[in-house]
């Protein structure tokens, strides 16, 4: 059986004031259709690299290893491309786009993607009832959708936001960034359940985080740590626990 | 990264042939010799059998051009413009006089038709059959410009009915000789500068506009100009008169053939209205911008005022100026009476070499007047935009206000946007207030878009518009649809 997500020796530099600087020093992991996964490791060991690098975002040059989805090879693809064919990333720190409003940026992209993905697209009488449908379950409201791409919004409307991207996009990978940092008890579980929604046999997710608690409600087929660049450890759900109570010393000593 | 470049490959190809306006139409055209002098004055005179006091006003005009210089303060820059080695006359041949739309030349009216603007009536009007998908669209009368006349003006009955005069302002010289005698020149005299005296002097055809008294104006009017002939200068004259009380939206269009050379294009457009009159002049240029490489192009100087004379009268000019490789223009307004509003709501495109250096002149004489100016600029590639704006209050303006908004929008490192906003205020009684943003796409709100699916070209669409829409509500609801595609094909090729 062909691997749904499968990333293989991966290593990406980026120019850092025209110097090279290698971030990502040999990446394995292999995810399966349905399965969520989650990354936890200290700040600056290169998760969200990684999650850019999946994405498509070009300051940042592969210098070898390979990652095949759903049998293509991702790392070919133009960052359109790859979300036609089902990547989504949950921005850590989601981009403001003045003027553009916020309803009609998700229409358009959902719109996109459609097209690529050969769907018809939708007018706007559908959109709206998808998009109603779609806020209706986030608990969120509809004067959202009225106001500026992030112009304004706060650190937990902006992952909601992010969020009700992914509800709408219908992705096959979803790759969420911290989605749950800052967020308090009631936002944590909207994104939870934004997540547990799209869960099916052709859905998987990678899921980067510092806390439990996400991963509490999102019961994860396997938890790993990254540190400088690696995957240096991996487990089931019990691993994070583990974390919570000791940190991630041991790992790091394990990488060295 | 090769599959990078390549897209943007691809993508500059696109831009290079994007100008979708750029062919050229075969017909017979009768010229007038090359070169500017007074025989060619008296020649396009004649052609257009003229009265005397006409031929005299040009010669005047003429006199006053030779001894003026070329204007050298605007943030543009050009090789010399040899004025003796172009024509300045141009018409289509089988032209007759007075004509119905049978008589206009079908290869015109394929042309048109080429362009997307309609010349048939019959086709337009409410309630006639509607092409499956398309949508009932309003009546617009329009006034067809080819080079140097007027080759059509639809829904001349319509408005008749109704007591509004639109026509070729040639044929308003010799229908209504008073009318055009008091208002040409009153608001841009013939010695107003350089290309307005130039225009003056070789003006070939144009828009005469005239709404009586307490008439709002029920269509929307329109010219659509057309430069096809080589080597041929444009210089139209647009005239529009609105009385007490009565009102006119009007809109203007422009396109012309892709050429290696550059081509002038040096029109005046006066406005007049009188007490609570309002008028509403739109513009959506497209001219050849030259290619990529600054190639060809038209040069673009224009002169555009309105005068509001009268109490509570309104003009309100609204532009989206995407193509020409020169752009030097800044449509201004007299508040003369009390209480007069003056709006200027502008978007400008530059891509590739092209050079725009426009704003607008919102001069207060009266008390109360009010003016607003929301300049939006948007450069791309090597280009240079510069915003250039005068609000003048005279000491009587008491109580005048004025509110400047200038935003740039940058899009990539090898273009340049200016703002350089003149103010004088010499009544201590009035408010003006100025603001400025500049801003860039940038490379994370690029990959945001296209991570959500958008390709290069929505997303730098879909945020030129969000740029720019408070200037593009202001234009008539189905202008507005094409100039955002107008923007978007404008900046093709712009990023990557
Ligand atoms: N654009 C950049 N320029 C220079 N260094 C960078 C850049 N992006 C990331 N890095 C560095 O790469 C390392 C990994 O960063 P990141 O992937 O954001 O880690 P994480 O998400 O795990 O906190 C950090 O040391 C960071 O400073
Ligand atoms: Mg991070």
């Amino acid at each position: 059986m062909s691997d749904f997500l499968n990333i293989s020796g991966l290593h990406a530099r980026i120019d850092a004031d025209g110097a090279p600087k290698e971030i990502l020093r040999g990446v394995d992991l292999i995810i399966a259709p349905g399965e969520v996964h989650a990354i936890m490791g200290p700040n600056g060991s290169g998760k969200s690299t990684l999650s850019y690098v999946l994405a498509g975002r070009e300051d940042y040059e592969v210098t070898s290893g390979s990652v095949s989805f759903k049998g293509q090879d991702l790392l070919a693809m133009e960052p359109e491309e790859r979300a036609a064919a089902g990547v989504f990333l949950a921005f850590q720190a989601p981009i403001e786009l003045p003027g553009v409003n916020n309803a009609n940026f998700l229409r358009t992209a959902v719109n996109a993607v459609r097209r690529a993905r050969g769907d018809a697209e939708l007018d706007a009488v559908a959109f709206l009832k998808t998009v109603r449908a779609a806020t209706k379950k986030l608990s969120m409201s509809d004067e959202m959708l009225k106001r500026n791409v992030n112009v304004g919004f706060s650190g937990g409307e902006k992952k909601r936001n992010e969020v009700l991207q992914m509800t709408m996009l219908q992705p096959s990978l979803a790759i969420l960034d911290e989605t749950d940092s800052g967020l308090d008890v009631d936002a944590l579980r909207i994104v939870a359940d934004g997540v547990n929604a799209l869960r099916s046999p052709t859905f998987s997710a990678l899921v980067i985080t510092h806390h439990q608690r996400l991963l509490d409600y999102l019961n994860p087929d396997r938890v790993h740590v990254m540190a400088r660049g690696r995957i240096v450890h991996s487990g089931g759900a019990e691993l994070a626990k583990e974390i919570d109570v000791q940190g991630y010393a041991s790992f790091l000593a394990e990488a060295a | 990264m090769p599959a990078v470049t390549e897209t943007r490959e691809q993508v500059e190809k696109l831009g290079q042939s994007s100008y979708k306006w750029g062919f050229e139409t075969d017909i017979e055209m009768d010229f007038a010799p090359k070169g500017l002098n007074e025989d060619t004055i008296r020649l396009i005179s004649s052609r257009k059998e003229e009265p005397q006091w006409l031929l005299d006003w040009r010669l005047a005009a003429f006199a006053a051009w030779q001894t003026m210089e070329e204007p050298t303060w605007a943030k543009v820059s050009h090789p010399p413009i040899d004025y003796q080695d172009a024509y300045y006359y141009a018409a289509p041949k089988k032209k007759a006089g007075p004509k119905s739309l049978d008589e206009v030349d079908p290869e015109l009216l394929r042309t048109y038709e080429k362009l997307g603007i309609p010349l048939h009536e019959q086709a337009l009007l409410a309630g006639v059959e509607v092409p499956e998908g398309e949508e009932a669209r309003m009546p617009i009368a329009v006034d067809a410009v080819f080079d140097s006349v007027s080759v059509a003006t639809t829904f001349r009955k319509t408005l008749a009915e109704a007591g509004v005069i639109f026509c070729p302002i040639s044929e308003a010289v010799r229908d209504y000789p008073d009318l055009v005698r008091q208002y040409l020149g009153s608001v841009v005299p013939v010695g107003d500068n350089f290309f307005a005296a130039l225009n003056s002097a070789v003006f070939t055809d144009g828009s005469f506009v005239y709404v009586p008294k307490g008439v709002r104006c029920p269509m929307e009017l329109s010219t659509y100009f057309r430069i096809n002939a080589r080597n041929t200068g444009q210089f139209e004259r647009t005239l529009i008169i609105v009385e007490d009380k009565a009102s006119v939206s009007y809109l203007e269009g422009c396109t012309a053939p892709m050429r290696d050379e550059n081509q002038l294009h040096a029109a005046v457009v006066e406005l007049v209205a009188m007490e609570d009159a309002s008028i509403k002049y739109s513009t959506v240029q497209n001219w050849y911008p030259g290619d990529e490489n600054g190639l060809g192009g038209i040069y673009n100087f224009v002169t555009k005022r309105g005068a509001c004379r009268g109490a509570r009268s309104k003009i309100s000019w609204t532009q989206v100026e995407t193509g020409s490789a020169i752009t030097w223009k800044y449509p201004s307004c007299i508040l003369q009476g009390e209480g007069a509003v003056g709006e200027f709501y502008s978007v400008a495109v530059t891509n590739n070499r092209q050079q725009a250096d426009t704003g607008t002149k919102m001069i207060h004489i009266g008390r109360n007047t009010r003016s607003t100016i929301i300049a939006k600029t948007i450069s791309a590639g090597h280009s240079d935009s510069t915003y250039r704006g005068l609000v003048r209050i005279l000491p009587k303006a008491s109580g005048a206000r004025n509110f400047t908004q200038c935003d740039s929008l940058l899009i990539g490192d090898q273009c340049g946007a200016h703002t350089v906003p003149y103010i004088e205020n010499r009544n201590m009684a009035a408010r003006v207030e100025h603001e400025a943003t500049t801003s860039k796409i940038s490379e994370d709100q690029m990959f945001y878009c296209r991570q959500r699916g958008l390709s290069e070209e929505d997303a730098v669409g879909l945020i030129v518009n969000g740029f720019c829409k408070d200037v593009l509500k202001e234009l008539p609801m189905e202008f507005a649809v094409e100039a955002q595609k107008l923007l978007q094909i404008s900046l093709e090729g712009s990023v990557g």
